[in-house]
This record gives structure tokens, sequence and C-alpha cells, in this order.
């Protein structure tokens, strides 16, 4: 029985793949293989030498590029030394926590407006669709110059020391910002409203009639189906947002490691501009990890449930396994007994 | 009983909507979609005037009188046909390869099995949030070692390897999509003998029309808005290659106007906010109009292909 069981377990390991199997798999590998290739060069290979780059004081003369190896030196210069960088980074993370999640929620709003039944639905996508075709750095900075990514007879001014009456300087300011930008905000939801609208379309009719008869309010259906139905997607917005806000050229942090990348100053250069990018890849990187951690935390009633249980059966498979091996070790001892002192004892089966 | 009727009509019944809510609704949604059109419309208000209705305060949002002329002075100092066809294959070229990658990349995570798939989406989707700036300068190194730095192959060679602008979420387009081709169909043409490659090319890739051109049409328009690396890679910073987009010359339209300004005979009036507008006005212009001519399919590509990644 046991021998069999071990023989089991052995085959279930190993499962040779099949001819057709392998096949596929080189098949796959080789359509893949153009990715491959570009990853192995354009990722691996310049992550890897844009961190000795990081390490290096890079000076480009006549000769060649000269390296000279500094160690932690760049980061050092970065983040004590230099003037512009820290700022801006400290900006750059307060307007993107506080305008990620205003975005998000903005096109949940407007996709859920826009889900209702409503006429010229497909006028109204137009609009709110625009933005992503046009938006682009030169020309929101040329908006943004001119004046017209602000709505002038909103008054700015009014709120910002509405709202500094009671909050800190440091944050009300950077909501005075947000306000100030209103129209920046929101033209960074396009996308976002798009990939909400196509997930409210997908949930079950039958779910909010099924609620409804049950005496479910709206609000409620919101936040009880809505809200949980279309999570994974709240996830997907935040991090394309913030990837968004990151790579726009709009953002000051990208257009000064390019600036430092060519500043032909000797402790600047292309070193000291991959240190940069590193410091800031980082930050970028860990704000994701931070809102997907926050959004990924809370599990809903239903699976905390489902784990529970799941706890308890194995809970329960390790009870009864703990009694099975008990029993087989006290009929082991039995049987030793029994055929130490064979014919001593009784041991209730009839036979002496 | 007629006020009950009144009542129903604007707090509505259990059947419709009453008129109070949907007031709210549609004036909400004018009102965030005027805010949505205002740089749009500003822009194109403020380069139809003339200096002297930009000046006047009375002038508010109809000028006195149309003022082509910014067009065409704005046009004449970005070298605006020139600009435009320069533009069309700086994104067209990319986009055409990309699609092609991609969709070989995304058909080959979506229909085979092999060991490390789940390490290459995982690393496809960390790509994605990688900033560019990481690999920005090795890469700048690296092409200009390889000699294509200020020429179009420097975007055309990412591309070509999948790793184009935004390429991750074009091989996670295709990937989604192929995975929707039922499996059976694939094998039927392998019973009638068709390769691999064969039944991608004949049976799948025809079927992924809608993703094809969700692909293409974002690729296009990303690079067509993508000004810092087009100006690091292809137009180059310290040094000018032939090769610019209309994007990049409205990054340095001042510059440009005034030069322009002072060359010009004809009376170039100096650089003013009519001529900036329609400056940038141009430089959106062809995809705005590709937008209204294909915005079905911009606007309903995402609902069909489901770029959401369930």
């Amino acid at each position: 029985m046991k021998k069999e069981d071990r023989q089991a377990k052995k085959q279930k390991v190993r499962i040779k793949p099949g001819r057709l199997a392998r096949r596929e798999a080189v098949t796959g590998l080789v359509f893949v293989s153009p990715w491959i290739l570009g990853a192995a060069i354009f990722l691996v290979y310049t992550m890897g030498s844009s961190f000795w780059y990081a390490l290096n004081n890079i000076r480009i003369t006549p000769l060649g590029r000269l390296f000279s190896f500094v160690g932690v030196g760049n980061f050092t210069q970065i983040l004590l030394v230099d003037t512009d960088f820290t700022p801006q980074l400290v900006s750059y993370i307060t307007s993107t926590v506080l305008s990620v999640p205003i975005i998000v929620v903005f096109a949940l709003i407007i996709a859920m407006l826009l889900n209702g039944n409503i006429k010229m639905k497909g006028f109204f996508r137009l609009i709110f669709f625009l933005p992503v075709i046009v938006v682009s750095g030169p020309v929101m900075g040329m908006l943004t110059e001119q004046g017209a990514a602000t709505i002038s007879t909103i008054d700015t001014q009014a709120i910002g020391s509405a709202i500094g009456s009671f909050l800190p300087t440091g944050i009300a300011d950077a909501i005075t910002d947000l306000f100030s930008s209103m129209i920046t905000v929101l033209w960074y939801s396009g996308v976002q409203i798009l990939i909400f609208l196509s997930a409210l379309q997908k949930i079950d009719g039958a779910m909010y009639e099924a609620a409804q008869m049950d005496g479910g309010s709206g609000w409620e259906c919101f936040w009880k189906i809505t809200l949980p139905t279309i999570k994974p997607m709240i996830l997907l917005n935040v991090v394309y947002t913030i990837v968004f806000i990151s790579g726009n050229e709009q953002n000051s942090i990208i257009t000064l490691i390019q600036d430092s990348m060519f500043s032909g100053t000797k402790e600047k250069g292309y070193g000291y501009a991959s240190a940069m990018a590193w410091l800031y890849s980082l930050v970028v990187v860990l704000i994701v990890a931070v809102f997907a951690a926050l959004l990924m935390a809370r599990k809903d009633v239903y699976e905390r449930q489902v784990r529970k249980a799941k706890r308890e059966r194995k809970k329960e498979a390790r009870l009864v396994k703990k009694i099975e091996r008990r029993g087989i070790r006290n009929a082991r001892k039995i049987e030793k007994a029994r055929t130490k002192r064979k014919y001593s004892t009784y041991d209730g089966s009839g036979d002496y | 009983m007629e006020k009950d009727k009144i009542k129903r009509f604007f707090l509505g019944s259990k059947e419709r909507e009453g008129f109070l809510k949907q007031f709210v609704v549609y004036a909400l949604l004018i009102c965030i979609g005027f805010i949505y059109l205002y740089p749009i419309l500003y822009m194109l208000s403020s380069s139809l005037m003339t200096l002297d209705d930009l000046l006047d305060s009375s002038v508010n949002w109809i000028p006195s009188s149309f003022n082509f002329n910014n067009y065409a002075q704005a046009g004449a100092s970005m070298d605006f046909w020139k600009s435009l066809f320069l533009s069309i294959i700086v994104a067209g070229a990319p986009t055409l390869l990309n699609v092609v990658s991609c969709s070989i990349v995304g058909y080959g995570l979506a229909r085979f099995e092999f060991p490390g798939k789940k390490v290459i989406m995982g690393i496809i989707i960390f790509s994605f949030i990688l900033p560019s700036q990481v690999t920005m300068i090795p890469t700048y190194v690296l092409y200009s070692n390889l000699g294509i730095l200020s020429t179009l192959w420097a975007f055309l060679l990412p591309s070509l390897l999948a790793q184009g602008i935004n390429s991750s979420i074009f091989i996670l387009i295709f990937y989604q999509f192929f995975k929707q081709v039922p499996k059976v169909l694939i094998e039927a043409a392998q019973i009638d003998g068709a390769g691999y490659f064969k039944s991608f090319v004949r049976i799948s890739l025809p079927s992924a029309a809608p993703a094809i051109l969700t692909v293409f049409l974002f690729s296009f328009v990303w690079y067509w808005n993508e000004s810092y690396l087009t100006r690091m890679y292809v137009s180059g910073v310290m040094t000018q290659s032939g090769w610019t987009t209309l994007v990049v010359q409205l990054q340095k339209f001042a510059a440009n106007y005034n030069s322009y300004a002072q060359t010009a005979a004809s009376g170039a009036v100096t650089l003013n906010e009519s001529i900036s507008m329609a400056g940038t006005m141009l430089s959106i212009l062809p995809v705005l109009l590709l937008y209204f001519v294909l915005q079905r399919y911009f606007v309903e590509s995402i609902d069909r292909v489901g770029i959401t990644g369930e």
C-alpha cells in the first residue's frame, strides 16, 4: 500500500512532455524570440550598463568616453548637493499621490454617468477620449503657457486660501496647484474612462435586479456590486495613470535628467544622469507598489470566508492525519507486542 | 392625482428615471464635457484672432474677423508640409513594425505553452512600469555606437524587437485577443496540413483585425505625440538630423518662428499668442482629423479587444 503510494507520487512528478508538447514549446519560444532578444538588448543590457554608468563619472573626450569609478558619489551628489532634484522629486511625489486618486475617481464617475441610459452616448465618449489623441508634451506646454489649461472663471486663489486655513501649507499648496491645473488632471483620464466603461458594461445586469428585489438601493448596489466587480480595473487604472504621469514630458524630472545628460559640466554627464534616472525609477516603482499594496490588501468578505474555510479544512485534515498516524503506530505496537509474546496474552481475537 | 403625476415626473418611478436625475446627469456630462473641450476651443478661437482682437478685452471668444494669416505664418515657420510628411513616416514606420512584432509575440504567448512563460509575462508588465529614463542613456550610447543615432533606425530597431514605445501594452492586447480565438480552429488547420506559422498568418491574423486596428491607431498616435524620445534618438538634441516631426517643431516653435520672422521678407509680425496657438493647432490637426474619421474604431476598440486584461 505504502509502496504503491510512493510510486504514484513519483509518477505524478515525472510526466515527460510528449514530442508534440515539446515541439509546441519550441515553436512558442521561436514566436516569442524577437521579444526575448529585444528584452536582452533593450532591458537587461541597458539596465545593467545604466547601473554601471550610475557608479561612474563619465566624461566625453575626443578619445571616447572616459570612465572613472566614483561608487555612490553620484547619488550623494544628487541627494545632498543638487538643488534641483530633491525638491522636484518631492513635488512630483506629492502631485502624483494626490492626482492619481482624483483621476481614477473622476474617470469612474464619468464612466458611470456614460454607462447609464443616456442619449448621445457616442458623442460624449468622443469628447472624453479626445485628450488621449492630442495630449503631448509640447502641446500641453503650449497650452499651459498661454493659460488655456486653467479656466479663468474658477477662482483658484479663494479655494487655496480656504484650504490653507485648516491644512498645513505644504499640502495646501499642492492642492491649490491641483486646482489650478485641473484641466491637465482631467485630460489625463481618457483611457481610464474607457477601461472603466468596458468593465462596467460587462457586469451582469441580473445582479442589480436581484439586489433591487432584495431592497438594495442604488448606493448600496454601487458599494456592494459595482465596486468589488471592477476592483481589478481600479488597480489597472492606477498603474496606468502613474506610468503615464511619470513618462509625460510635462514632468520636470525627466527634463532634468535629459539636461544633466547633455550638460558639459565636470560632475554631471551620463553617469550623473543615470544615477538620477535610477533614483527616479525607484520612486516610481515604489509608488506603484504602494498603491498596489493598498488596493490589494483589502480582501472582501467572501474571499475572507473562503480563506477561513480553507484554513479550517487544512486543520481538520491535519488532525485526521495525526489520528491516523497514531492509529498506525498503535497497531504496530500491538503487532510487535503480539509477536514478542505470542501466546502469553489474550488480545481478544479468540485464538490462543 | 395631478400632484402624483408631477412627483413621478421629477423623481421617477421604478420603471423610468425621473427628470431630476436625468437633468443632473446631463448637466454634469455637459459641464465636464465643456471642461474637456475648453483648451481646444480656446486654441481654435484665439488662433483665428488678430492682434487687435487679442488685446481687446471685449472680444472674448468669437474673433471680429477670421484671421487665417496666423495659420499661414505658423505653417511657414514650421515648414508644415515637409514636417507633416516626415511625421507620418516617423510615426507610421515604427507602428507597422510594432504591429508585426507584437502580434507575433502575443500569439506565441497566447497559443503555446513553454517553460518560463509566466516569467516573461512578469517582465513585460515590469517593463511597462519601468520609466524609460533608466534605459535611455545606455540606449543612446548603443545607438551612437551602432551609428544609427539620428536616423529612423533608432525607432525601427526597438519596434522590430517588440520594445518600442508602449509595446508591452500592445503585446498584452494581442495576447488577450489571440486567447479568444478557439484553439480548435487552429488544430483543424493543422490537420489540414498547415504549419505553425501558416496557421498563424492564415487563420489567427485575419480574425484579429480589430486588435490590429487598435494597436495601429494607438501606436501611431503615441509615436506622433512622443517628443522626448523623438528628439533624443531621431531628430537629435545637440545636432540636427534631417528628421523632424510636427510636435518636435512645436517644441522649438518660438525659436523657429523668430528666425523665420527675421529672414522672411514679407512683413511677418512678431510672435504672438495667436500664432503660437495656430502652430499648436496645426501640429494636432492631422491626428485630430484621423480621430474624427476613425473615432468609432478608436472608442469601440477598447471594448472589443479588452485592453482591460482580466
